[in-house]
């Protein structure tokens, strides 16, 4: 793994944002560094408001960082590009379009030819366990095949590195099991590097190679645990491992989970 | 008042109803003034107004009449549409110049369009473009807010989509902007139908020897309250016509809106 290739890294990054009437200006992050190797899932977990999805939005190119730069496969990132595709809590699917066009969307902005987007959106579809379900609309499917349907348009596009901002979170507890299995195995079906934010304790430990801790606000990452656990490709196995406890123990502690004086920041 | 899922379920009974209402109130109409000792020429009864319509139709050329002034209005309606919604999407993906413009924008929407009538017959003449132009401003304004509202309103994390794709500006506004304007522009250009009418009768009041506005002013003249029912249910069809053709291509277009959102009256 050390040697293998690094897909997305942020050197140093700060984002201040300025407020225009008032002059006054909030540092989201501050000086963040890290790096994801070629087939790495890394999961940021931090306080709310700690600027988890300001770094998010940097990986995409969104946002430029105010200091410090960020890498995509070793080329600095001025603006959006083709190597990353983001998924948000919110399914974003465009009402007036099919399952199947949504898919097809960022292929369809991308210059596809039909029939190409077709073939690769009808197998993305299948694979997501969407059959059958193609010429359905948005609002016609549950919130879990709808992010199912978000998840096959983010790969449709087939990136190098995939930003996912709290996917799951707007599911209720068992559609988001399953849906955090299939994510695991495609992303290691298909060697997929993620960065992955979640709030969900058990879930970054369930779903990566790593977690990394934000302080909050200005964010800045205070700790790195490696998760030294077999099955990423299978977080219900993983689930049922004793040492997840141990885990979610120690980020608990980070995030000063339980203590008086931060209750109900979280 | 209904909407398509009340629509669906619209059942024989509810049919019959609705049709007893209707003789119910033509009844009323053809008996109940006499009852009051109102005379017929302050209030006509139903067959009444149904021979004068006839008459109408023989001797004063109402189809011609009604042809006109049906042909301002689908001209007032489409003109203004477009014009609406072109301004609401330029003012819509140009914040800096919807602020230029707003207080001009307000000042035009808050002044009555059709007392722009005599203005517009005196430029034109007794023509039908004074009566378009007026139609055309007074649809203007839904449809332009409309627009302009749903514009604004688009989610920017649909937009962020977009850009996360490397769209360009006219992709986000094609794909992404402008459909999510599409419910809102349906329920601008429902009122804007309804409206069109009523810009071109104005224009027709103030001026010229056309149309069902004109009829009004003649039978007026002549002191036939028959003639000027026979105008007013007219109006009403081409009216009912307008906002129906607006309906139906709504659902054509916005087939993909869930159904109980979907409002058709």
């Amino acid at each position: 793994m050390d040697s293998a290739a690094v897909r997305i890294d942020f050197n140093n990054v700060t984002k201040v944002f300025g407020s225009r009437q008032s002059g006054e200006t909030v540092t989201a992050v501050k000086n963040v560094t890290l790096a994801i190797r070629d087939g790495e899932v890394v999961s940021l977990i931090g306080p709310s408001g700690c600027g988890k999805s300001t770094l998010l939005n940097m990986g995409s190119g969104l946002y430029l960082p105010s200091e410090g730069v960020v890498h995509v496969d070793g080329k600095q990132v001025t603006g959006p590009n083709r190597q990353v595709a983001f998924m948000l809590q919110k399914d974003l699917l465009l009402p007036w379009r099919s399952i199947r066009a949504n898919v097809e969307l960022g292929l369809e902005i991308q210059g596809a030819g039909a029939a190409e987007r077709r073939e690769k959106a009808l197998a993305l579809i299948t694979k997501c366990h969407l059959g059958g379900f193609e010429n359905h609309f948005p609002h016609q499917l549950s919130g879990g095949m709808r992010q199912r349907a978000a998840l096959a348009r983010t790969l449709a596009v087939d990136p190098l590195v995939l930003l996912m901002d709290e996917p799951f979170s707007a599911l209720d507890a068992q559609t988001k099991m399953i849906l955090q299995q299939d994510l695991a195995r495609t992303l290691a079906e298909e060697k997929k590097t993620a960065l992955f934010i979640t709030h969900d304790l058990v879930e970054s430990i369930a779903l990566s190679d790593r977690v990394l801790v934000m302080s909050r606000r200005p964010g800045t990452i205070i700790e790195e645990i490696v998760v030294d656990l077999p099955h990423r490709d299978d977080p219900m196995q993983r689930r049922r491992l004793p040492e997840v406890g141990s885990y979610v123990a120690r980020l608990m502690e980070l995030l000063h989970i339980g203590e008086p004086e931060t209750a109900g920041h979280i | 008042m209904s909407n398509a899922a009340a629509n669906s379920s619209f059942t024989a009974g509810m049919v019959a109803a609705s049709l007893a209402v209707l003789v119910i109130f033509l009844a009323a109409w053809q008996w109940l003034p006499g009852l009051a000792n109102i005379p017929e020429f302050i209030l006509p009864p139903p067959t009444k107004v149904w021979a004068e319509f006839l008459r109408m139709l023989a001797n004063e050329k109402l189809m011609t009449h009604t042809g006109i002034t049906a042909l301002e209005v689908v001209a007032g309606f489409i003109l203004g549409s477009l014009l609406g919604m072109i301004i609401g999407f330029a003012l819509g993906v140009s914040p800096k110049t919807e602020l230029v413009l707003s207080p001009y924008l307000l000042a035009l929407q808050i002044a009555p369009k059709v007392a722009f009538a005599p203005l517009f017959v005196m430029w034109m003449g007794f023509t039908v473009y004074p009566k378009i132009l007026v139609a055309i401003l007074i649809v203007f304004f839904p449809v332009m807010v409309n627009v302009l509202t749903a514009i604004r309103a688009v989610d920017p994390d649909l937009v962020n989509l977009g850009r996360s794709f490397s769209a360009s500006r006219w992709q986000i506004f094609s794909m992404i902007e402008y459909p999510t304007t599409l419910p809102p522009l349906f329920s601008g250009l429902r009122i804007g139908a309804t409206l069109a009418v009523i810009g071109v009768v104005v224009g027709e009041l103030v001026g010229g020897n056309m149309g069902l506005g004109y009829l009004l002013t003649f039978g007026e003249g002549q002191g036939n309250t028959a003639m000027v029912f026979v105008a007013i249910i007219m109006l009403t069809i081409i009216g009912i016509a307008a906002y129906g053709a607006v309906v139906l291509a709504e659902r054509r277009v916005l087939h993909w809106v869930p159904r109980a959102q979907h409002q058709t009256v």
